[in-house]
């Protein structure tokens, strides 16, 4: 046996600094100013976030109100379920049952909002080009079919989601009903759902606008009733920049009764 | 109410009755139920939202999952046969029988803040049934991070084609019921709903009788 090359501290270090500028595609730009896909129009200075989650993979941001969120299925078969909380006190969570019961309407696509449990906003969705999102099938758990646990090379989605709440100080009991982007569920008038499990084209794009300060926990796991042998959860790009908070002539917010209370509300929050 | 075995509305139940209460109107319930215990929920006036949770008793951080419940049988409506599932996937209660044809899992709970949104602010100071869960739950150590989407038993929340959806006219009527027998030990959170904005409760809340039934062979 040759000598170790991380036999001593010395050498170890060494090893350990010898992988700096390391590429994979699964990784965060820091900083988000050297992004390499800048969106158009966006100065870099106001980039706050550049990830490209792969497959099985989480992440989890703050992000600050009037911040822009950008998802893109880079190769138009992830499925990203999403947890979102008021960062401030996260015991205001999503509501998935007053987002479509409020908006009277099931399926999530540009000009929706995303309702917490207190009757506001949390975020809004600035533009979709996927129109195929899921407010009622939850994540993979360990007992799906073909999903693992956390260490395996098929980590489920719930305890992906456990995993990146966990790290803000949340537990299981804040893995609350999700939202899967990228896998849309359409209902018959008999109540069956169908699955809509892909795969689309590439390049899909959602733009969502953060409404209050949030916390979002993303993971990229295969849709639960995705009954493909393969586990397959296709890489996406998610982008993040500083904007503008909503305006009182905002489209967005007063396109509905129901939309401009939720914006009263959010708005009579943060008068302080 | 009578407990004697010749009351009609408990028919088809286990022979022992355990507990037989009527929850008033706007008001919250709860209760322990063990596995093979079987819970009826009998809607006494008609078109009577109630919305329920589940918690394992073992582990209250596994609880009722609308979203895996609905993956696991691939339809929003619950109905004789469906399999109530918790949040890990695993089978928490079956809906042994109902006389009405489905009960709804995607309306969510009424609350002074979403009522807000639905109605106006003049309904802030209105009863709520999230306001009921936060009442029960906290005589058990729990809070509102403990309150995720639940089951409307008596309402409907029908879903159109371009997936246009609410809470419509009721199909329900006095005397009919859900059965659940449970397939673990569980404490089951009732919300007698106090709506009165919209059609689930016929804009009149009634009240509601619950009964927990057993094999004369079951323990407890």
């Amino acid at each position: 046996m040759g000598a170790s090359r991380t036999a001593d501290p010395a050498g170890a270090r060494a090893h350990a600094r010898a992988m700096a500028g390391t590429r994979t595609e699964a990784m965060p730009t820091v900083p988000a100013t050297k992004a390499e896909d800048l969106p158009q129009g966006v100065d870099p200075e106001a980039m706050l976030w550049e990830e490209t989650i792969g497959t099985g993979g989480h992440a989890a941001k703050e992000l600050t109100r009037g911040a822009r969120m950008r998802l893109i299925d880079l190769r138009g078969d992830a499925c990203v379920s999403m947890l979102v909380f008021n960062a401030e006190r996260p015991a205001e969570r999503l509501n998935v049952a007053d987002t479509v019961k409020v908006q009277w309407n099931a399926y999530l696509k540009a000009g929706r909002l995303l309702l917490s449990d207190m009757g506001r906003v949390l975020m809004s969705l600035l533009h979709d080009d996927a129109a195929s999102h899921d407010p009622f099938c939850g994540p993979s758990n360990r007992r799906t079919p073909g999903a693992g646990p956390n260490w395996s090379a098929r980590p489920n989605a719930r305890e992906r989601l456990l995993l990146g709440a966990a790290k803000f100080g949340l537990g299981r009991k804040d893995v609350h009903p999700c939202i899967n982007w990228f896998k849309g569920v359409r209902v018959a008038e008999d109540g069956t759902i169908s699955v809509q499990t892909g795969p689309s084209g590439p390049g899909r794009e959602l733009v969502l606008r953060a409404e209050m300060n949030i916390l979002v926990v993303l993971a990229n796991c295969p849709h639960v009733l995705d009954r493909r042998e393969d586990y397959v959860a296709t890489p996406v790009r998610i982008s993040a920049w500083r904007g503008p908070v909503t305006t009182l002539d905002d489209p967005i917010r007063n396109a509905t009764p129901e939309s401009v209370r939720a914006f009263l509300n959010v708005e009579e929050y943060f008068r302080r | 109410m009578s407990k004697t075995m010749n009351d009609s509305a408990l028919a088809g139940l286990p022979s022992r009755i355990l507990l037989d209460e009527v929850v008033p109107a706007r008001a919250p319930w709860d209760h322990l139920v063990r596995s093979g215990e079987t819970l009826r929920i009998l809607d006494l006036e008609g078109n009577q939202a109630v919305d329920f949770l589940l918690y394992s008793a073992d582990d209250d951080t596994e609880r009722y999952s609308a979203q895996d419940t609905i993956a696991a049988q691939g339809n929003i409506f619950l109905r004789t046969g469906t399999v109530l599932m918790s949040n890990e996937g695993r089978p928490m209660a079956a809906i042994s029988a109902t006389t009405i044809a489905y009960h709804d899992t995607i309306g969510g709970a009424c609350s002074c803040e979403s009522n807000t949104l639905r109605y106006g602010h003049h309904t802030k100071s209105q009863h709520a049934c999230v306001e009921n869960f936060l009442i029960s739950n906290a005589r058990h150590d729990r809070g509102k991070r403990d309150i995720v989407s639940n089951i409307n038993w008596f309402m409907n929340v029908p879903v159109e084609a371009d997936g246009t959806l609410g809470i419509v006219d009721g199909i329900s009527a006095p005397g009919l019921y859900v059965d659940l027998k449970m397939l673990m030990d569980v404490t089951a959170v009732i919300s007698n709903c106090p709506q009165i904005n919209n059609p689930c409760n016929g804009f009149n809340p009634t009240a509601v009788r619950v009964v927990i039934a057993a094999e004369p062979s079951e323990g407890r």
